[in-house]
């Protein structure tokens, strides 16, 4: 493990408990995303790895076996990229990427030819000499990138870099991201609230929860096998289904659905790409509402679960509101979680 | 455009508070370059009255340069690093801080110099030194110095801009010098013409701190208004004016431009 | 070095300053006053005698009547050069702001060139017309470096009004002079307040004007200072500059809490 912190925690001085004592570790080359609402913790994990925080009594912190807890974050080789991306306007494209290299005392020619080398691999050359509020956010956003990677940090750490984006721009910048951090071969950290940006960007999610991480996994785990209610919600956004659960039957108004053994005392969830409107299946809903995506509808359906079921339906036409539809549903594709109260 | 009988009304207002301020400047502008101003403009201009006032006063001119030199000096070295402190802290310790020592532009010069005297007025080289003027000086202008760096600090992310200098290995005196500095500089450049121009200008202070041997440009003014004829007294404030004006100009101009900056 | 050791370290030589040259000068003024005859009764000995009260009283009301007049025409000024765009506007701004920098021996100057022996008042009408040397001209020197504080001060507020207040009274019907009263004064307020705390302060203080100026009225700085250096009389010298200082001070303090603006109190 090349990067691993044992009970991690920070308190803060009105009491305010922002992360639980938290273990994480990761692989030298592994990008690493925390995932989570606002407020659970994952930009403060984040500061602490950096240095910008400083962790409760008893944290450890090692890189490579080394114990860098006490480090001040100047010396801990750690490269930033900040959520408004903090670059200097005092300081040219050149200058911001240089700094790093000139806080290491490298000679000048040494400076410039990293310099080079980053802009280059950023495709940064035609701004290299302009100054900072002559770019656009993309520009800033690679800029900031760049000025991270440019001293050849141990780690690199990313704090929402997508966010001051619009949306229209954010979804093709993280592809461009999730490659040029490939192309760095760096260990990396990546917090973000945006679950796609994550299992675009990251080999592992972190997803993260009131002050504590919920699960951390490939995201394929997190999607397929989901630990909790919040994670199952979070990732995909599970739906509960059904009013009750018998033993190995899960009933709903109107039918019931066989499932796998005993599952008492948990609840059932689905996704609404797992909801199948057919005329043939076993259930009966009724139709609140119906909304035309391009692709495909998304249909609100009543009598499913208390709150109303979501289903993707694929199709040339839709139910009318009022319809009463038959709905079939994989009994394979339904979670079963144990109950989580936190998550609402 | 000023065809309603109010806008006119506020129109004749502006321009009367106009020519309640600009006619006396002008007057003395006049009578500093006019031979006898009695008899008025028709007695022949003259540099005359500007020539003797440099022979009687030019020391306190140059006092007064070197004055507002130093006391800029001192403002910057105790003013930049003060006002990045207190902005890097905000709270109720920097804000209690910060309105002590804006005292000085509250209180009185009069009572301040007297409390300077007070303390200080037997240790007899410091009082008859230019040091003793300056340290009015630098008490007077400082909160000048730190509110126009502080505002445009406060205006800046500074602290999301110093981790990421952190970030990136830089230690807290390179991120002062590096970030910090070059990135208040308007707000310094504003706070710099703000001090040089009420250094120059400042009387209740100096009148109460200054030696017979040590008097400023104001000072000067002051006994010229007491004791010489009225061209000479004129021709002084002539040079004060073209001094100080052009000072408040650029004060003016560098003000508003760190606040255009700032939003 | 750690960021906090910095950061301290760049607090030091404030602290050193302020320390050596204002607090403990303050506290020593404040001690000095309680060392005369009197103790800490002189502070009772200035309602008690009459050229202390009647001082006070006449400080007070020239700097009221200051207040009031340099707010009408600051507001009306300031109002106009707001909503105006014009040729020659930013010259009128520039002549009205000019007195900032002077000080207030100059300002004496000026009034007396208004209104002296030599006066052009007296040049130009019949008769003897000299009043610079009166509470008049004192009223008039006050005047004269009150108009661009408040001008400034009344004017930044001014800016900030959303014209679109004032259009919505329009479309509801209200006549112009209505729009003044409930819309722009109101939003002006506590710019105003903030303005009249500061002419009122400036104008309680004021020394170099009073210096050049009031030969034959007495007011609170001339008062401090003959008794400073005319009579030696240090304890009341000192009980009066902290009544001063405290009345200015307060008031400050108020026009700070209304607008956060700084000016200076000199003059």
């Amino acid at each position: 493990m090349t990067l691993s912190l044992t009970n991690t925690a920070k308190t803060y001085a009105d009491g305010t408990r922002a992360l639980k004592p938290t273990k994480l570790d990761i692989a030298q080359g592994e990008i690493v995303s925390l995932l989570g609402p606002s407020g659970c913790g994952k930009s403060t994990l984040l500061r602490i790895i950096a240095g910008l925080e400083t962790p409760d009594e008893g944290a450890k912190l090692l890189f490579d076996g080394e114990d860098f807890t006490r480090f001040p974050v100047e010396k801990r080789k750690v490269g930033m990229v900040f959520q408004s991306y903090a670059l200097f306007p005092n300081m040219s494209v050149r200058g911001n990427i240089g700094y790093g290299l000139k806080m290491q005392k490298l000679p000048k020619t040494e400076i410039n030819r990293r310099v080079d080398e980053v802009i280059t691999l950023c495709q940064l050359e035609p701004y290299a000499a302009r100054p900072i509020n002559a770019l656009s956010g993309g520009q800033r956003q690679r800029v900031a990138l760049a000025r991270a990677f440019a001293p050849r940090p141990r780690l690199l750490l990313l704090d929402e870099p997508l966010s001051a984006l619009d949306a229209a721009l954010r979804g093709q910048l993280c592809d461009e991201l999730a490659q040029l951090l490939r192309s760095f071969g760096i260990t990396a950290i990546f917090v973000t609230h945006d679950q796609d940006e994550a299992m675009a960007i990251a080999d592992r999610v972190a997803v993260m929860s009131h002050g504590e991480i919920a699960q951390i996994g490939t995201p394929e785990v997190l999607y397929r096998a989901p630990q909790s209610e919040f994670v199952a919600r979070f990732i995909g956004a599970a739906m509960p289904l059904g009013r009750h659960i018998d033993d190995n039957t899960l009933h709903f108004e109107t039918g019931s659905l066989n499932l796998a053994g005993s599952q008492a005392g948990k609840k059932a969830f689905i996704r609404a790409e797992d909801v199948r409107l057919d005329d043939t299946g076993p259930l009966r809903a009724k139709v609140i509402s119906v909304t035309f995506l391009g692709t495909h509808y998304r249909i609100a359906l009543a009598g499913l679960a208390p709150d109303p079921v979501f289903a993707l339906h694929s199709a040339l036409s839709a139910p009318k509101v009022g319809d009463t539809v038959g709905v079939a549903i994989n009994p394979a594709a339904i979670l079963m979680l144990p109950s989580d109260k936190k998550a609402a | 455009m000023f065809k309603s009988p109010a806008k006119l009304f506020q129109l004749v207002i502006t321009l009367l508070a106009c020519a309640f301020l600009l006619i006396p400047t002008l007057q003395s502008a006049l009578a500093g370059v006019t031979v006898n101003y009695f008899r008025g403009v028709s007695s022949g201009l003259t540099f005359k009255w500007i020539i003797e006032v440099w022979a009687l006063y030019s020391g306190s001119i140059f006092l007064s340069i070197w004055l507002a030199l130093a006391c800029l000096m001192c403002t910057l070295i105790i003013g930049v690093p003060a006002a990045y402190a207190l902005a890097r802290n905000p709270g109720r310790l920097s804000r209690m801080l910060e309105e002590f020592i804006s005292l000085p532009l509250a209180i009185p010069g009069l009572a301040l110099a007297l409390a300077l005297l007070q303390l200080y007025g037997g240790w007899r080289e410091f009082r008859m030194s230019w040091t003793f003027i300056l340290v009015g000086h630098v008490l007077y202008t400082l909160p000048f110095m730190v509110r126009s760096v502080m505002s445009v600090l406060a205006a800046i992310d500074l602290k999301t801009l110093e981790e990421g200098a952190a970030s990136l290995g830089a230690p807290p005196h390179r991120r002062f010098l590096d970030i910090v500095v070059p990135n208040a500089l308007p707000g310094i450049l504003a706070g710099a013409l703000t001090v040089v121009t009420l250094s120059i200008g400042e009387f209740n202070l100096t009148w109460m701190l200054h030696t017979p041997f040590l008097k400023t440009l104001p000072v000067g003014l002051a006994d010229s208004y007491a004791s010489m004829r009225l061209e000479i007294a004129s021709a002084y404030t002539l040079i004060f004016f073209v001094m100080i004006v052009p000072l408040l100009l650029a004060m003016q101009w560098a003000t508003a431009r760190a606040q255009r900056i700032m939003s | 070095m750690t960021s906090r050791t910095f950061v301290q370290l760049c607090l030091l030589p404030l602290a050193v300053f302020t320390l050596t040259f204002l607090a403990l000068p303050l506290a020593r003024l404040i001690l000095a006053s309680g060392e005369g005859e009197f103790g800490w009764g002189i502070y009772l000995k200035i309602l008690q005698t009459p050229r202390y009260y009647t001082t006070l009283l006449q400080t007070v009301l020239i700097s009221i009547a200051v207040t009031i007049t340099a707010l009408g025409i600051s507001t009306t000024a300031g109002l106009f050069l707001v909503r105006n765009r014009f040729a020659g506007r930013g010259v009128l701004l520039s002549i009205l702001t000019l007195p900032l920098a002077f000080p207030g021996v100059v300002v004496g100057f000026m009034i007396i060139l208004l209104g002296g022996r030599q006066g052009l008042v007296n040049q130009i009408l019949p008769g003897h017309w000299v009043f610079a040397y009166s509470a008049f001209g004192l009223f008039l020197g006050y005047l004269y470096f009150s108009i661009p504080r408040v001008l400034l001060t009344v004017m930044a507020a001014a800016e900030k009004i959303d014209p679109a207040l004032e259009e919505a009274a329009l479309t509801l019907g209200a006549p112009p002079h209505r729009v003044v009263l409930d819309v722009i004064l109101p939003a002006l307020a506590p710019a105003m307040i903030a303005a009249g705390a500061i002419a009122f302060a400036t104008a309680m203080g004021a020394f170099g004007t009073a210096f050049t100026l009031a030969t034959n009225i007495d007011v609170l700085p001339m008062v401090i200072y003959t008794e400073f250096t005319l009579s030696a009389n240090i304890a009341m010298a000192a009980a009066l500059s902290v009544v001063l200082g405290v009345i200015t001070w307060a008031l400050l303090l108020i026009a700070r809490s209304f607008s956060g603006t700084t000016v200076a109190a000199g003059g």
